[in-house]
């Protein structure tokens, strides 16, 4: 794979494969598990290879196990790659030298490196001295990051007495603290509610506007990927599949299109059959899925032979299309 | 100023921090500090069963030697192959993977910290001893005071070392703590703390000498106990112990490190 300058991260053939041992059920197993214990390789990444350019925000989608975390955990250099290359920003991840490790953060979901039983603000001056700010830098950056993430008093309360969210929130500060500029995000909404989801959400936007860090995403919430990752990384089976902007992606996988029609009187669906498959029908209310090419033609039709008092075209939630993707594993 | 590669502004932290952190548990510091007790029972063994003798020691000599051995042990004992396999099988290791301190530091730090917060509490055991054995008591010269104090961090240091050697196994087995086992029970019998050294027969002594366990509590013991010792040879082996298990902790670390799965994380 040929480096381009512009590109921040590049990954060429990237395999990763760990050594496993299955253990049969019952005291046999347990026998033979302990005198003949069988190990074997297996693939978690196969083969994988990207760019990534400064200040993209990049979304890694796949199911459980399919080889996202792995990836991720080789690109910041946490694991070592069996075989093929990682490149970020002219660094070799896995050999961790000290300034690959400044510009770099990782952030895991339910993971903490807060110290329980003391309040995130004495972690937050080690990680000062660890990364070499001053007293003073500390100070501002502190206090920019928490305006930022809406913490406020929480800094100074033991960590063990904090909501999720806010511990998540101080988890983040931590992260953040040295002034990365390529961010490693695993599951960094896991667990957390609604509202706390969408604040982290906004946050990592706006730091990423305002920084122009790069930022790498895995998440099993689809509003984060939406409302994040222009661009997303599917994967399956420690394979990648999808390389692209979303909206492609929504295109190639739904080559339909949504349309909700709100009649001023119920009518049968046989009258429906014509212009597309129909989703639902209740009462006044239908959903009819129809083909893209055909959609102008079909809402003309609609509006001319019935009476509507409302109509709606939309996308078929990505959510819905990306959980049918990793059910067939292959994109059409 | 930079010891160990470390700013003192990195050093100070993470010891304020440590400390801060072993405060919140100062009960359970003082049960730790209580649990160490072994020493005075093996005093009560021997002087009840007038075996001191033999070791070339009379009970006052024994108690000092007891009393010295369970304050060596106070500020040498180590936890560190614990406490990271718990770090590595639940993934706290990784944020610290990817932060420019060695993780080992970290542990360090704790261990320094939980000396300091154990101090009182040694201390008041000690006098708890003199009152009860106040034939026994003595107060070491400061050049003693000085060499023992010296002699217990190099302990800390070889023991530190020799768990750290053990734990970069976790990177291996997961479960190195297990294998832990086989330097404790060396430890036990060889390091002096059930027996001083000198009632070992002479063919076991030298052997004994050869491994790194009569340093950590036995040299130290005896220099903090006034009894006699030969000071130059003692140091000079915590000193090679030290400069052969630094490589090697290091040398297995990058090779440990390589093999880390990450799991949990």
């Amino acid at each position: 794979m040929h480096n381009n300058p512009s590109d921040l991260i590049v990954v060429d053939q990237l395999s990763k494969y760990y050594r496993v041992a299955n253990k049969q059920p019952g005291f046999k197993g347990t026998l033979k598990h302990f005198f003949d214990r069988k190990t074997y390789h297996v693939p978690a990444v196969t083969d994988i290879s990207f760019k990534i350019s400064p200040g993209e925000v990049v979304g890694f989608l796949g199911a459980n196990g399919a080889g996202k975390t792995t990836l991720l955990k080789m690109m910041c250099g946490l694991i070592h790659p069996t075989t093929g290359l990682v490149d970020v920003a002219g660094f070799s991840p896995q050999r961790r030298q000290t300034d690959f490790l400044k510009e770099i953060t990782l952030v895991m979901g339910q993971k903490q490196q807060l110290i329980w039983d003391l309040p995130p603000m004495d972690s937050l001056y080690v990680n000062a001295a660890v990364y070499g700010l001053s007293d003073h830098e500390a100070k501002v950056r502190i206090n920019e990051l928490a305006e930022m993430l809406e913490l406020g008093e929480e800094l100074t309360r033991p960590v063990r007495k904090l909501s999720l969210g806010q511990r998540m929130k101080s988890e983040i500060l931590a992260a953040l603290l040295h002034k990365p500029s390529v961010l490693f995000l695993d599951e960094p909404t896991l667990g957390l509610d609604v509202n706390a989801q969408a604040r982290v959400r906004s946050f990592l936007s706006e730091y990423n506007k305002r920084t122009g860090a790069t930022i790498l995403l895995t998440s099993h919430y689809m509003a984060d990927i939406t409302a994040l990752c222009p661009r997303v990384i599917c994967i399956h089976k420690g394979k990648l599949f999808y390389d692209g902007d979303l909206d492609s992606l929504a295109n190639s996988l739904s080559p339909s299109r949504e349309v909700k029609v709100e009649l001023k009187n119920p009518c049968a669906s046989e009258q429906f059959e014509k212009y597309g498959e129909i989703q639902d029908l209740n009462d006044r209310f239908v959903c009819l899925l129809v083909s893209r090419d055909k959609l102008t033609d079909v809402v003309s039709n609609l509006l001319t032979d019935f009476d509507i008092i409302d109509l709606e075209i939309s996308d078929p939630p990505i959510d819905q299309l990306i959980g049918e993707l990793f059910i067939k594993g292959e994109v059409n | 100023m930079r010891i160990f590669g470390l700013s003192f502004k990195v050093i100070k932290t993470l010891l304020t921090t440590q400390y801060a952190y072993m405060l919140e548990y100062r009960i359970e510091i003082a049960l730790w500090a209580l649990s160490g007790v072994l020493p005075f029972i093996m005093f009560s063994l021997w002087s009840q069963n007038d075996v001191g003798n033999s070791f070339g020691l009379n009970d006052i000599g024994l108690a000092r030697y007891f009393l010295s051995a369970f304050l060596v042990r106070q500020f040498s004992v180590v936890w560190v192959v614990f406490s990271f396999e718990e770090d590595s099988l639940s993934g706290r290791l990784s944020p610290y993977l990817l932060q420019p301190l060695h993780p080992l530091f970290r542990y360090v730090a704790s261990h320094l910290a939980e000396q300091a917060t154990r101090l009182p509490f040694a201390i008041a055991i000690a006098i708890t001893f003199f009152i009860l054995n106040p034939s026994s008591f003595w107060l070491p010269s400061l050049p003693q005071l000085f060499l023992a104090y010296l002699s217990t961090h190099f302990a800390f240091t070889i023991a530190f070392l020799l768990q750290s050697l053990v734990a970069a196994l976790c990177f291996w087995t997961e479960k190195s703590s297990a294998l832990e086992r086989l330097i404790f029970v060396p430890y036990l019998f060889l390091s002096g703390l059930l027996v001083p050294l000198s009632a070992f027969p002479p063919n076991v002594l030298k052997v004994a000498m050869l491994t790194p366990f009569p340093y950590l509590i036995n040299f130290p013991a005896k220099i903090l106990s006034g009894m006699p010792v030969d000071i130059f040879n003692g140091f000079l082996a915590q000193i090679l112990w030290i400069s052969i298990l630094v490589p090697s902790v290091n040398i297995l670390w990058k090779l440990g490190v390589k093999r880390y799965t990450a799991m949990g994380a």
